[in-house]
């Protein structure tokens, strides 16, 4: 039900996006989605790629510190009110989100956002509960590109 | 630690290898250092690098009154005794040298230091004297794997174990499998050597399969190079010993200018051979007591090359609270740090030492840092670049940020100033052979000496 996300280091300074994302386009890899929180020093940039184990084993031979993450994509209804109505019921079970972001692609009347939990299992056992719809790896590659 | 050492406790129930000297009640222990310094500045006249500076203030031995009398004199720097080079300090004539020591330093050539015979003796009363102050006996074997040579650490204390009784195994420094043969062949107690080389021969050891708690050493004399408590936690317990630190510097004459004993509360300062001040290193002024400043050497008793004033560019503390082990003796701190690397952040004296000690406490941490100082207004601006590497990392912001302020915090707590922490990508600080640079000071050169 999880997926794993990329999380590199960078410095923020012009052109240090770019030569990671290079670095795994050289070995064919696509991005399915990213997400980059900064400060004015430094950056985080979080990837969601199809083959991430390659992708880290890229990253990390050119000289990145890679973190692996597991995360959560949940569909959600494409409305106004869509995500709100999710985050009443994660706030009504006390659980926590570390951040969250959008993936880049929607499905007829829905929108998967991926969320960072704290405790990701009792997170998905939650929105299952709920009668949301989880997003596991297999079904998330199955639809883009 | 093993009981071998016995109760570290009490000091007061460890044998005092030169009781009278070591003991002498503090009057008597000062009129004595008075004594000679007065001779000494009689002695110095027959230098002509001294002797034309007290010329030149009209300074004798008639205005020495008091001890503090010692600030009336010139001092020596290490370049002082590069332009004397090689034996223009001699106070004595060339024939009545007994041998002659050098110190490379990590720059330039080397300078020599020159001993006669007394010169010899007194350097083995002294080394034997912290040895015996950190649980070394006459029945003990001791291994020492200090390089033999020009460097003083070996022959240094090497004649301070001969003097104390103890069989010498002079397997000096190096060839780490040898050194871990031969202790297992002869069952020395004491092992002499720099702190690293004792971490260094753990390792080795473990290589070799060997349990380095189970080699024979059960003490420890190390020196030569700065180390932290924390190093010596680290050997005590790879090692199963206990250690002991001491300090002294060829300059002055090798081993023996300090040791510990069994309070391991700082290092006895031998104070009838060496006068020592703590100096603000830019104001040249007496720091306050306990404070870390310069410290200032002048040799009491040395015959063939006396200095005066050495300026050691050391930093370290002085206590002169008496010491449960019932040596009267001044004691200093380790040494936390060298003039040379010093900065001045906003008036306060900053050691990239002090830097390097915060990151250490934050678990994770690298070594690779480096210190960044500018002035972009008129206040001074320290940037502390630490490579990111991935036992630090989170793809969480707030871990990250908490990760800098931890820093910041310790770098506040133990240097005493604010500082901006720039985490960076790996291998992105330089890194250099041998001695790193930690230091790249943006300030103009006129600021800085202002």
């Amino acid at each position: 039900m999880k997926l794993q996300q990329l999380s590199l280091f960078l410095e923020n300074r012009p052109g240090r996006l770019g030569a990671p994302l290079e670095a795994i386009a050289a070995e064919g890899i696509n991005i399915l989605t990213l997400s980059l929180a900064d400060t004015a020093q430094f950056g985080i940039l979080r990837l969601i790629v199809r083959e991430w184990d390659k992708a880290k084993q890229v990253l990390e031979d050119a000289g990145w510190v890679v973190n692996l993450t597991e995360v959560v994509a949940v569909d959600l209804l494409d409305r106004p009110g869509g995500l709100a109505e999710a985050l009443k019921i994660l706030e009504a079970a006390n659980l926590n989100i570390e951040y969250m972001y959008a993936f880049s692609l929607r499905r007829g009347d829905k929108a998967i956002l991926i969320f960072r939990f704290e405790d990701p299992d009792r997170a998905i056992q939650v929105l299952l509960d709920n009668g949301l719809h989880v997003v596991d790896g297999d079904e998330l590659m199955s639809f883009v590109p | 630690m093993s009981a071998f050492i016995g109760n570290l406790e009490r000091p007061d129930q460890y044998p005092i290898w030169d009781e009278p000297a070591e003991t002498l009640p503090r009057a008597e222990l000062e009129r004595l250092q008075l004594e000679r310094l007065r001779d000494l500045v009689v002695r110095i006249s027959r230098v002509p690098f001294y002797r034309d500076q007290l010329n030149h203030r009209d300074i004798g031995p008639q205005n020495i009154r008091s001890l503090a009398d010692v600030r009336k004199l010139p001092f020596t720097t290490k370049a002082d005794m590069r332009r004397q080079h090689p034996l223009g300090l001699l106070a004595v004539p060339r024939k009545s040298l007994a041998r002659i020591h050098g110190s490379s330093g990590t720059t330039g050539k080397p300078t020599f230091v020159a001993y006669t015979a007394k010169d010899l003796e007194t350097w083995s009363t002294l080394c034997a004297r912290f040895l015996v102050a950190g649980g070394v006996k006459p029945e003990h074997t001791a291994q020492v794997a200090f390089g033999y040579g020009l460097f003083t650490g070996g022959f240094g204390l090497h004649y301070g174990l001969e003097r104390v009784g103890t069989t010498v195994i002079p397997a000096a420094a190096g060839n780490t499998r040898r050194q871990i043969e031969i202790m297992r062949d002869l069952a020395p107690e004491v092992l002499i050597c720099t702190p690293s080389y004792a971490l260094t021969i753990a390792d080795g050891a473990r290589e070799l399969g060997i349990d380095p708690r189970a080699l024979p050493i059960r003490i420890g004399h190390f020196g030569g190079e700065p180390w932290t408590e924390d190093m010596r936690r680290e050997i005590e317990d790879a090692l199963d010993i206990a250690a002991f630190n001491n300090y002294g510097l060829s300059e002055v004459i090798g081993p023996g200018v300090s040791g510990e004993c069994p309070a391991r509360a700082g290092m006895h300062i031998q104070e009838d051979h060496f006068l020592v001040e703590c100096l603000d290193p830019e104001s040249l002024e007496p720091v306050p007591e306990g404070e870390p400043g310069e410290l200032v050497i002048t040799t009491l008793t040395r015959e063939a090359m006396p200095m005066v004033r050495y300026r050691t560019r050391d930093i370290a503390r002085l206590y002169r609270e008496p010491c449960a082990c019932g040596r009267t003796t001044m004691r200093m701190s380790r040494v936390t740090g060298r003039t040379d690397d010093m900065l001045i952040i906003r008036g306060v004296n900053v050691f990239p030492s002090q830097i390097e000690e915060a990151l250490l406490r934050v678990e994770g941490t690298t070594p690779h840092y480096l210190i960044e100082v500018s002035r972009p207004a008129t206040l001074d601006e320290v940037h502390v670049k630490v490579e990111i590497h991935p036992e630090i990392f989170s793809d969480r912001m707030d871990r990250m940020q908490t990760l800098c302020e931890r820093i910041s915090r310790e770098i506040q707590a133990v240097a005493g100033i604010r500082a901006h922490v720039d985490l960076v990508e790996p291998r992105s600080i330089e890194r250099f052979v041998g001695k790193a640079k930690r230091v790249l000071d943006k300030r103009g050169v006129s600021e800085q000496e202002s």
